[in-house]
């Protein structure tokens, strides 16, 4: 018993406990999310997460300790983000004969998601430093610290509220595209990448090709949108 | 190989982009100006093969990737325990609004598309 203590104490100090741990726990979700037929609710990222927080804390494994592990998986952000192109190139045909259409929807939906989630905070009597981290929420994750940061929020609550909003979008769109009735694959994924950026896309790929490179459109529009107008706009509050 | 090529490209795309950010102070982050830089660095042959095929393996495991960020929130649980519903409400009315916006103005203006002309 004490060598198995000790076995674990080595064990869990070790950056191969988070990055182990991240992708056996993610390996499990995904296949019981295939397993249920890809309902919205057992999201992999959901449960992941939901598993991951409740064994670290149980188990008192600090979240610098977890993160240098999960670190790998997290740097590779970057290099997704770059990868966007593909989907957008193998398009490129269509896209340039929407482009206006393309600009104006991310414009409308990228603003109406950010101004209302900072209205609706404020109503609600949230302090200005949780509002300004509010505002890059539908942007992915990565961009979203980069913005919080440019405009007085909190990088890693951006983060964090960044993954709630991708994971609100990808459990109920489907739902609320149901209830508006007569969207094509095209609009429902191009609305999961704006208003839910990386974690609606990928369950948009999941369901549609046309919905995945629409939704992997509107979070490269919504990337270079937010970026270049947040910091512009939070000027002036 | 290719898979290794392919990702040898990306990373070179988002240094690229890195090092445009900040010598020339672009308010945009390093991996987007990589991905524009890979937009058309695609027109080559040589960079379409390769990246093509890491870019699907990346890009079908998408989700895993927000994982370490989104176990996060566990740091925050001071914060979460005052404002925790309040947030809550405002993310969810929110990302409502903004799935609902998006999808009916790219409706209404995909309707408007004249009717496609055969291609030649």
């Amino acid at each position: 018993m004490q060598d198995f203590v000790q076995l674990w104490v080595y064990l869990s100090t070790t950056p191969l406990f988070g990055l182990t741990a991240t992708i056996v726990t993610y390996v499990l979700a995904q296949a019981l999310y295939l397993r249920l037929g890809q309902a919205p609710w057992a999201n992999p990222v959901l449960w992941t997460v939901l598993v991951l927080a409740v064994l670290l804390t149980l188990s008192g494994t600090p979240y610098p300790r977890y993160f240098s592990g999960a670190q790998f998986i997290h740097f590779l952000l970057g290099p997704a983000v770059v990868a966007l192109a593909w989907p957008l190139w193998q398009r490129r045909g269509e896209l340039r004969r929407r482009a206006a259409a393309i600009l104006l929807a991310g414009l409308a939906g990228g603003a109406a998601a950010g101004a209302s989630a900072v209205a609706i905070g404020w109503a609600l009597g949230l302090p200005g430093e949780l509002l300004r981290s509010l505002a890059p929420k539908s942007v992915t994750a990565p961009v979203a610290m980069g913005i919080a940061e440019q405009i007085g929020g909190i990088p890693a609550l951006s983060a964090v509220f960044a993954v709630l909003t991708g994971l609100i979008g990808a459990i109920s769109g489907k739902y609320l595209f149901d209830a508006i009735g007569g969207l094509s694959m095209q609009e429902r994924g191009f609305a999961l990448g704006t208003a839910s950026h990386g974690i609606g896309a990928a369950r948009a790929l999941q369901v549609n090709a046309d919905a995945g490179a629409y939704a992997g459109l509107a979070l490269g529009v919504q990337v270079v949108l937010a970026s270049l107008l947040m910091p512009l706009v939070a000027r002036w509050f | 190989m290719p898979l290794l090529t392919g990702l040898a490209w990306l990373l070179l795309c988002q240094s690229a982009g890195e090092v445009l950010v900040r010598l020339l102070a672009l308010p945009l982050p390093g991996p987007v100006v990589g991905m524009l830089i890979l937009l058309f660095a695609l027109r080559l042959e040589v960079v379409r093969t390769p990246v093509g095929a890491v870019a699907d393996a990346l890009l079908a495991h998408l989700s895993l990737l927000f994982v370490p960020v989104g176990v996060g929130v566990m740091t925050h649980l001071g914060l979460l325990s005052t404002y925790g519903l309040r947030m809550l409400v405002a993310i969810v009315l929110s990302t409502w609004i903004g799935l609902v916006v998006t999808a009916l103005v790219l409706r209404a203006l995909l309707r408007r598309e004249p009717a496609q002309r055969a291609e030649p």
